[in-house]
């Protein structure tokens, strides 16, 4: 990305600052619009009218409920751990958003391209249990300190089906570079790794319902890393308050939901690259039928952030569909359903791939 | 076995089934009345604000006196002859000037008790039942026409006509006492 906008603009200090800044004003566009756009789906799944006051259809809401936020009192409980309280919502923040430095938005717009993107994403989200558990430890507060544990607990077990399916991946593709695996998917749809992968030929056709079911159960595992309904209870209103960050207020609870959101759009986006092209365009691009090079790359992005918004679509509409799972439930669905099926399809991928 | 896969099975088909559901909802229109615009059609017998009609009252204070709160308050002053105060719509004389007539709508319990016993049908329910006001006082409705000025000049006149009554009275009881004691005083 920044070789790219270096030779775009001609100026260091430019290409750095956008380099740098894109990302994250993605992150704060997702949590905005994320938050509009969670409340509109629960409203209209619901047959109410959402948010319709503050702007046109309502979407100044969320600004409006920033600025609140920014004018809280930073409000704390006395018998803190205040260095830990402090730290939690930064390195929760930083978990999630570390995330986006290997995603690639297109071809060109890409934080950092290095070859173990994949292995990074995995190893970097996992930052935020760290930073959860410390919220809810250092909160001295019952419900903080349960929904703490809960969510180390579910985190932990739900990165394992999580792996075995990004191993299944990686073993079919031969990489573990975002970049490389968008680019296989090259072009049309049905060269999408859900859909057997670019190659045509009897692996192709014999992967499909593999690849299904791969990609059924990355979809719930992450579903699960990132704590939304129906595996929220980290945070299970009903029981919890509030889970994990019961204790924060203002802007330090902003932060929260700042990277469940942020969370939300990354793992759409892993998703998203690993079986439904990445920045690939489904029905090949304008750039290439109308001969202007220099749009590809504006189309990529438009692609992947289209993708990225579906997931998120689908996350919330599982989230106004069904209710929260218990405890002993969700441990069945990871460790007796998930995980075996992952193992099983692992396999099952690793022979398809040596035919 | 049987009963793992049958699980798996049950599990994503009854999810799918879920979101087919809410996915049609997606679309169903909302059911939400807007409140402030729209407005929905109140009920036949709705009891709201009340309102008097002061031209037809008579100032009976019948209201006042089937109202179980009692948040009617009325002042009345009887009319001296010569003044003439009009008839109500349905006929009957006016007899009396009212020259107070409250309701405080802080106590009204919205009975309705009060619209029965009117002889006139002067008091009644209107459809108004938004009027919430930053200060108490301003819910004490004043529904009598007179002026202040105008109710003190009616309540100074029928005293007046009060002491020269009583003093015509006086003149009448002193003056036959001398001529004709032995008759009982008729009036």
């Amino acid at each position: 990305m920044y070789q790219y906008f270096y030779e775009l603009t001609g100026s260091v200090i430019i290409s750095t600052l956008i380099t740098a800044v894109f990302p994250l004003v993605n992150v704060l566009l997702v949590a905005l619009l994320g938050v509009y756009l969670e409340r509109k789906v629960s409203a209209w799944m619901q047959d109410r009218v959402g948010p319709n006051r503050a702007g046109p259809f309502g979407l100044f809401q969320t600004v409006a409920d920033f600025i609140k936020m920014l004018q809280k009192e930073d409000a704390t409980a006395l018998d803190i751990d205040k260095k830990l309280y402090n730290i939690a919502p930064v390195l929760v923040f930083a978990g999630s958003f570390a995330v986006y430095a290997v995603i690639p938005f297109s071809s060109k717009l890409i934080g950092s391209e290095i070859e173990v993107g994949l292995f990074y994403a995995l190893a970097v989200s996992s930052f935020v249990v760290a930073g959860i558990l410390m919220a809810g430890w250092s909160s001295n507060n019952k419900y903080s300190l349960l929904g703490a544990m809960r969510s180390a607990a579910q985190i932990v077990s739900y990165e394992i089906p999580t792996a075995l399916v990004v191993l299944a991946m990686v073993m079919f593709l031969g990489t573990l570079s975002l970049s490389k695996i968008s680019e296989m998917q090259t072009a049309y749809f049905w060269n999408w790794n859900i859909l057997g992968g670019a190659e045509f030929g009897l692996v192709k056709f014999l992967l499909i319902p593999f690849m299904v079911v791969g990609f059924v159960i990355i979809f719930i595992s992450t579903l699960a890393e990132v704590n939304r309904t129906p595996f929220d209870i980290p945070e299970a209103e009903s029981e919890l308050v509030a889970g994990y960050f019961t204790e924060y207020c203002g802007m330090k609870w902003a932060m929260f939901m700042l990277s469940e959101y942020g969370n939300m759009f990354a793992v759409s986006a892993i998703v998203s690259i690993l079986f439904f092209g990445g920045y690939q365009s489904p029905f090949g691009y304008l750039g290439n039928t109308l001969g202007i090079e220099w749009l590809i790359p504006y189309e990529q992005a438009f692609w992947f952030i289209l993708k990225g918004w579906f997931f998120i679509f689908v996350q919330m509409w599982l989230r106004w569909t069904l209710p929260r799972l218990r405890v002993d439930q969700l441990m069945t669905v990871c460790w007796k359903y998930l995980i075996p099926y992952a193992f099983v399809n692992l396999i099952i991928i690793g022979i398809i791939t040596l035919l | 076995m049987k009963e793992y896969l049958k699980n798996t099975w049950l599990g994503i088909y009854t999810v799918l089934v879920g979101m087919k559901i809410t996915f049609k909802h997606l679309f169903t229109p909302a059911v939400t009345i807007q409140y402030p615009e729209v407005k929905l059609k109140l009920p036949e017998r709705e009891r709201n604000r009340l309102y008097v009609n002061i031209d037809d009252c008579i100032g009976c204070d019948q209201c006042s006196r089937a109202c179980p709160v009692s948040c009617i308050d009325i002042e009345t002053v009887k009319s001296i002859p010569g003044e003439d105060l009009g008839t109500t719509s349905n006929g009957k004389k006016k007899a009396f000037w009212v020259t107070n007539f409250t309701i405080d709508f802080a106590k009204c319990c919205y009975c309705q008790l009060c619209v029965f016993p009117c002889p006139t049908e002067c008091i009644y329910m209107t459809d108004v039942f938004e009027f919430s006001t930053y200060e108490r006082n301003d819910l004490v409705y004043q529904f009598s026409n007179l002026t202040k000025e105008e109710a003190e000049q009616k309540k100074i006149n029928f005293a007046n006509f009060q002491a020269e009554k009583e003093k015509q009275k006086a003149a009448a009881a002193t003056a036959p006492k001398t001529e004709n004691p032995s008759q009982p005083n008729t009036n």
